[in-house]
């Protein structure tokens, strides 16, 4: 399962896509005429959320869980932002195999959600060379 | 045409503003996506948002792109080989969450047909100078090396799995 916010982290993670090509995959986003844009057709909607509105984070938290429970995905890959959080968290607690990348645009430190998903996810990549570290993988960059 | 977009998520009414002034002056019409601010442009085509495939239709369509410091404008830019203009949100203007835009344009300085405007000033010398789309990137080694580890480690997953 491929999930993250609509704008940037989209297309972010449709520049991967060939990474999952292989596999049966479900991709999950804030805006469904990306998915559209896009021709994915085994799409799921998350609402969106930041965390300058607190409610509509509790809802996308419940919505994210709800979702992550429905597909049951063996592995779940994001590149943000908090939706991609909140469903990370989510798969990691049913048992999946959990991934977080960082986004390219982050290149001075880790997003704040990047820095809590490292808590959750299994591997951890950030997209600059400078910011590695031992937990903080460094694979080279979607740009 | 000259496209404005400040993305999907925020207003960013100073850059809206200051194009909006700069419009009567250009040689092309300004086609302008400016979120949901309260600045109402005068001088260009305006619209608050614009749904992904028809924006991609602008960007393709457009001469130039004018743009706030995201990443998803940058990546639509490069695919259709477009100059850009990037003027970075601030934070300290409340424009964004954090300086994220400012360490992106610090990052991408300096790539062909990326250029950064941080005020009236810069933007309206930059936009007066010849532009130069970014170059083709059909090889893109950092991007296969993402790809491939992501592969490698859904493949140790299935193995995983096909074992249990």
């Amino acid at each position: 399962m491929a999930v993250s916010s609509g704008g940037g982290h989209w297309e972010e993670l449709m520049l991967l896509r060939p990474a999952f090509a292989a596999i049966n995959q479900v991709f999950a986003t804030t805006n469904a005429e990306l998915a559209k844009r896009d021709h994915i057709d085994a799409f799921e909607f998350l609402p969106d959320a930041n965390r300058d509105e607190p409610w509509r984070a509790v809802r996308c938290f419940a919505a994210a869980f709800r979702l992550v429970w429905k597909v049951r995905p063996n592995m779940l890959i994001t590149t943000g932002a908090l939706p991609g959080l909140f469903c990370l968290i989510a798969a990691r607690l049913l048992g999946a195999r959990t991934v977080w990348i960082d986004s390219i645009a982050n290149s001075d430190q880790p997003s704040l959600s990047g820095r809590i998903a490292r808590l959750f996810a299994h591997e951890w990549f950030t997209q600059w060379e400078h910011l590695a570290t031992r937990r903080r993988r460094y694979e080279g960059a979607v740009l | 045409m000259i496209l404005l977009t400040v993305g999907t998520q925020l207003p960013f009414d100073r850059l809206v503003s200051i194009v909006d002034a700069l419009a009567p002056e250009l040689p092309e019409p300004v086609l302008a996506q400016v979120g949901h601010g309260t600045f109402r442009p005068k001088n260009m085509e305006w619209r608050p948002y614009v749904d992904p495939v028809e924006f991609e239709q602008f960007i393709e369509e457009c001469s130039l792109l004018i743009s706030h410091a995201g990443i998803g404008t940058l990546v639509m830019a490069q695919k259709h080989r477009k100059p850009m203009i990037l003027f970075p949100r601030r934070a300290v203007l409340k424009e964004h969450r954090n300086d994220h835009q400012l360490a992106t344009v610090r990052a991408l300085n300096g790539r062909r047909g990326v250029r950064i405007a941080y005020d009236e000033e810069d933007l309206t010398r930059l936009i007066a100078l010849p532009h130069s789309a970014p170059q083709p990137h059909d090889v893109l080694p950092d991007r296969d090396r993402l790809c491939g580890a992501l592969s490698e480690l859904i493949h140790s997953e299935q193995r995983r799995f096909s074992r249990a």
